[in-house]
């Protein structure tokens, strides 16, 4: 039996990656013409064009976004095509930089929490036994506590800056990631096949890397989308309540706090980063939406189980 | 006149957006009145389908053809309240695994209740729970069990309360998809031994789809051998089982372990897709007694020896 | 049936039970978070300008220098007896505020998810009996910019319409100054207003409330649309609702009795699940409308950095929380047979 050799190694990125990775996009390429395919791609076709609008943005913003250009809450016309706000800034060249702040928070967030949380949920639930039973009480007593204001206290305690409210971020979606993998393991863990490795003597650690972690991987695309839209959101709240960034660098969240107060009078100022940043959620969650709807048949009718080799 | 139910030429097509699925193909079918008629056939045959089809309990994406006569009406053709009406009444039908099969947020009480009012609404509830009670007398289930809920009953006792459902209002026909499939043996053989004391009381006919061989041969007196969508052989059953015809028919009947040579047969191959037309005989990868006309021209159903066995084949 | 409700009692009290041990995780997480953290509120407000042996002598008196396990057991003890210490920012009792702000909070939080349970589960019912048809696509894609619309800004837009433009509604307050407040009965304005008869006052409270339910209940909406939506079209398809229609019961009573009621369980429960979000969004949906409840004391405690304030406010949700979840699983086995163990 060959289990634990340098082949066997070689084999799970060949298997688990490479090939599946191969078919995974031949199939998404077939079925991206169904509706749940036209979702996919124009999500994917928007969070392309923000990615590339904030690392374009010395070329594309016309002003400088933290320069006065005009007289303070200018309406949208002319050289302001989307008006400039009470600092007199220009709002279009705001947005184009804005983009920057969240795409990187969602980077740095949903790393972290992923990093932390799926570890741990995959420990909790194939350990099972009295480590995991704490471990869950620990985080559905997290997880029952309301987002937002979790976010508020850590960032609040940990300071500004866009590490520190990544970092809140993260800690308040960890919970998130340990459920459902954990949920999604004590599940996968009562398959016969990975009865059998265990009982032929395979490592513990090789049967979650060889047959548990590849099956539970299919559900992190889905909350890792919603991570990131969620990430996006609760930065926002957070900075619109006067926590999440220090004043200077724009961003969309930022914006709004900056301007709302004024909104009968300047309301293009508010309005375009709040609906910048709805496209971006909304892109992020037809991602993950149409991911969910293409990759579970997939895995499904596919029937992920390694052989075992005799 | 003792039919009951006659297809004819029935059909059943399912689109999918892989193309169109053709389950059930001319199906030809006949059950009298009290009489039982066995449906065999592999997994995916179209079997249950066909059970269906007969009821109108197909998907959205089912496309039906031919006709479905019922002492005379074609059921095919009624409208849904009408065909509605003969549900439960007139045909009934039970299905194959009786653990998700009742309402978990109704007692079984409010099953009977609720069933013997859609058929008649002028039916006071007390008197609806009298009719309960005595029909769960005849499928030998305590009175008790009345006020429970479906989770707090066993298997074999849910069957029974499925059964007791379909004898409501002693139907003609009755329907049964595998109704001991999901059962241990004891409990199989308790739950036949049940319908077939019911079914001599009733004067009832049943459709009994199944793939077990042994209970066929049991209780049918009649018996349709199904292969991708199509009846490949139909007969008495003594005469079938005694000389089967059908190339599939035998296949099927020494799939049996030998015990004096402890051999397993199994037909080889797997059954086709279904999707998609297709030309000849279905059979063909499979059967040893293959011909070269059986590849592009399907056999036709013919009458065969003095118990007019109808066999699909072109051997003859 | 006997047997029913006495498994029902058993159920409540062990659930009951449970809801200590997970109240002081969370009490004492909370704990965790706020004294291990670096920094002080003291330093905080007095910044560097503050005289140093002023700012020890406060901080001496907040207790601040004790040893950890002191601190931790002054502060329990402080939650259970009422006594979370006094805001920095208004000097007013920290229990104070909260019963002050609370009926608000519970006010709005009532009216969202009346508003996002009859949205919800309407358009969610009616995408799931048309599946992949335009309505279902049509219905999905507007939940999914519901529950990703930024609350505040779609307060902002709302409060831009319909008050400013329109003129339809105020946007600001519980209440309008002109008329007289209610005698406290229970801190709601609709109800206090209704109890004493004020017809007009009645109107008025509700009239404040319109938008900022609106606003939080439509966002939840989006979640709630989907939920159902998923779990109808699966009770549709359970084997038991065949089987009724096998009986001939006629497809009106299939589907409420059968596919809806079923599907409802589980809705139920995520619907529990959402009063995080609830709470969430009850903070930036009244700080956009100057709507003085818990939500916007959140936001004073934490922009003046009240310290007192945050961890009464924290401590305040956390408990709700619990027992929210309480009531919702109660519910829950009161609706479903089978979870009563």
């Amino acid at each position: 039996m060959a289990v634990g050799d340098a082949r066997g190694r070689a084999t799970i990125l060949g298997r688990f990656v490479g090939r599946p990775a191969g078919r995974l996009f031949a199939h998404f390429l077939r079925e991206s013409k169904s509706a749940a395919g036209i979702i996919v791609w124009i999500g994917i076709g928007i969070v392309l064009a923000i990615i590339f609008m904030a690392i374009l943005a010395p070329f594309l913003a016309p002003f400088d976004p933290n320069t006065k250009v005009a007289n303070p809450e200018t309406p949208p016309g002319g050289a302001f095509v989307m008006g400039v706000d009470r600092s007199g800034q220009d709002v279009l060249s705001r947005i184009i930089w804005g983009a920057r702040i969240p795409l990187a928070i969602i980077a740095v967030a949903t790393t972290i929490s992923l990093a932390i949380g799926l570890p741990m949920g995959l420990l909790s639930g194939f350990v099972g036994g009295r480590l995991d039973r704490i471990l869950v009480l620990v985080m559905d007593s997290i997880y029952a506590f309301p987002g937002l204001l979790l976010a508020i206290v850590i960032a609040a305690i940990i300071g500004r800056g866009v590490l520190n409210i990544s970092v809140a971020i993260a800690i308040v979606y960890i919970p998130t990631y340990f459920r459902v993998i954990r949920n999604h393991v004590s599940q996968v863990k009562q398959e016969p096949y990975v009865e059998a490795a265990i009982a032929l003597g395979m490592p513990r650690r090789r049967v979650i890397m060889r047959y548990v972690l590849p099956n539970v991987a299919q559900s992190i695309p889905v909350i890792f989308s919603v991570n990131a839209a969620d990430s996006v959101l609760t930065e926002a709240g957070l900075t619109f309540l006067g926590l999440g960034l220090p004043p200077g660098i724009p961003d969309w969240g930022f914006d709004i706090s900056l301007n709302w107060q004024r909104f009968e009078a300047s309301w293009w100022a508010t309005f375009y980063p709040g609906l910048f940043i709805l496209i971006l959620t909304t892109a992020l969650t037809f991602v993950g939406e149409g991911l969910n709807d293409i990759l579970n048949p997939l895995l499904r009718k596919r029937d992920l189980k390694a052989t075992v080799e005799a | 006149m003792n039919v009951l139910l006659e297809a004819k030429r029935l059909s059943v097509t399912f689109e999918t957006s892989n193309g169109p699925v053709h389950a059930v193909k001319d199906v030809d079918l006949t059950i009298e009145k009290g009489t039982t008629v066995g449906l065999v056939g592999e997994s995916g045959c179209g079997k249950s389908t066909l059970g269906r089809a007969i009821l109108r309990l197909l998907p959205e994406n089912a496309r039906v053809n031919g006709s479905v006569l019922f002492n005379g009406l074609d059921l095919a053709i009624l409208s849904s309240k009408e065909m509605r009406d003969i549900r439960g009444r007139n045909i009934a039908m039970i299905f194959q695994d009786p653990m998700t099969r009742l309402n978990p947020l109704m007692r079984i009480r409010d099953h009977f209740v609720e069933t013997i009012r859609a058929h008649d609404p002028t039916v006071r509830p007390e008197e609806a729970v009298e009719r309960a009670l005595k029909v769960l007398a005849d499928v030998r289930v305590p009175a008790d069990r009345m006020s429970m809920y479906p989770h707090e009953l066993s298997g074999g006792m849910r069957q029974r309360i499925m059964i007791a459902l379909c004898l409501l209002f002693k139907p003609a026909l009755l329907i049964a998809d595998e109704p001991t499939t999901a059962l241990d043996v004891i409990l199989e053989a308790q739950i036949l031994q049940l319908l077939q004391s019911i079914m001599h009381e009733y004067d009832m006919a049943v459709l009994l789809i199944t793939h077990n061989l042994g209970l066929v041969a049991e209780f049918a007196d009649r018996v349709a051998v199904m292969y991708a969508g199509r009846i490949a052989e139909e007969g008495a059953t003594v005469p079938l089982f005694r000389e089967p015809r059908h190339p599939y028919t035998q296949g099927l009947l020494r799939s049996v372990i030998d015990l004096d040579t402890m051999k397993l047969y199994s037909v080889p191959g797997a059954p086709p897709s279904l999707l998609g037309e297709s030309v000849g005989c279905p059979f063909v990868p499979r059967c040893e007694k293959r011909m070269a006309v059986c590849e592009t021209v399907f056999p036709e159903i013919r009458l065969v020896g003095e118990d007019r066995r109808k066999v699909a084949c072109h051997l003859y | 049936m006997a047997g029913s409700s006495a498994s029902l009692r058993a159920y409540v009290i062990t659930r009951v039970l449970l809801m200590v041990p997970m109240l002081l995780i969370l009490l004492t997480f909370t704990f965790l978070l706020l004294r291990v953290a670096p920094g002080d509120p003291v330093s905080a407000i007095y910044g560097e300008k503050g005289n140093p042996q002023v700012i020890d002598q406060i901080k001496r008196e907040l207790g601040l220098y004790d040893p950890l396990p002191v601190q931790y057991f002054t502060y329990l003890r402080g939650v259970f007896t009422g006594n979370m210490g006094t805001s920095i920012v208004s000097s007013k009792p920290v229990i104070q505020e909260i019963q002050d702000r609370m009926p608000a909070t519970l006010e709005l939080t009532i009216s969202s998810m009346i508003v996002a349970s009859l949205i919800g589960i309407g358009f969610g019912t009616f995408a799931g009996t048309r599946r992949d048809r335009p309505g279902d696509f049509g219905t999905r894609i507007a939940a999914t910019l519901a529950y990703n619309i930024p609350i505040f800004w779609f307060g902002l837009i709302l409060k831009l319409i319909f008050g400013l433009w329109l003129g339809w509604l105020p946007v600001s307050g519980r209440f309008s100054a002109r008329l007289n407040l209610p005698p406290r009965v229970t801190g709601m304005y609709t109800i206090d207003t209704l109890l004493s008869g004020d017809f007009r006052a009645f109107v008025d409270a509700i009239a404040h409330l319109i938008l900022p339910s609106l606003t939080l209940g439509i966002v939840l909406a989006g979640f709630f649309i989907r939920i159902t939506r998923v779990n109808v079209i699966q009770s549709m398809g359970s084997d038991f609702v065949e089987a009724a229609r096998a009986r001939g019961i006629p497809e009106r009573s299939v589907f409420f009795r059968h596919g809806l009621k079923n599907a409802l369980v589980p809705v139920i429960t995520t619907m529990g699940l959402t009063f995080a979000l609830l709470f969430s969004g009850a903070i930036l949906t009244e700080t956009v409308f100057s709507f003085e409840g818990m939500g916007r004391f959140v936001y004073y405690a934490i922009s003046y950095r009240d310290y007192p304030a945050i961890q009464g406010a924290v401590v305040y949700y956390g408990i709700l929380m619990v027992v929210i979840s309480l009531l919702i699983d109660i519910v829950n086995a009161f609706v479903d047979p089978r979870i009563r163990y």
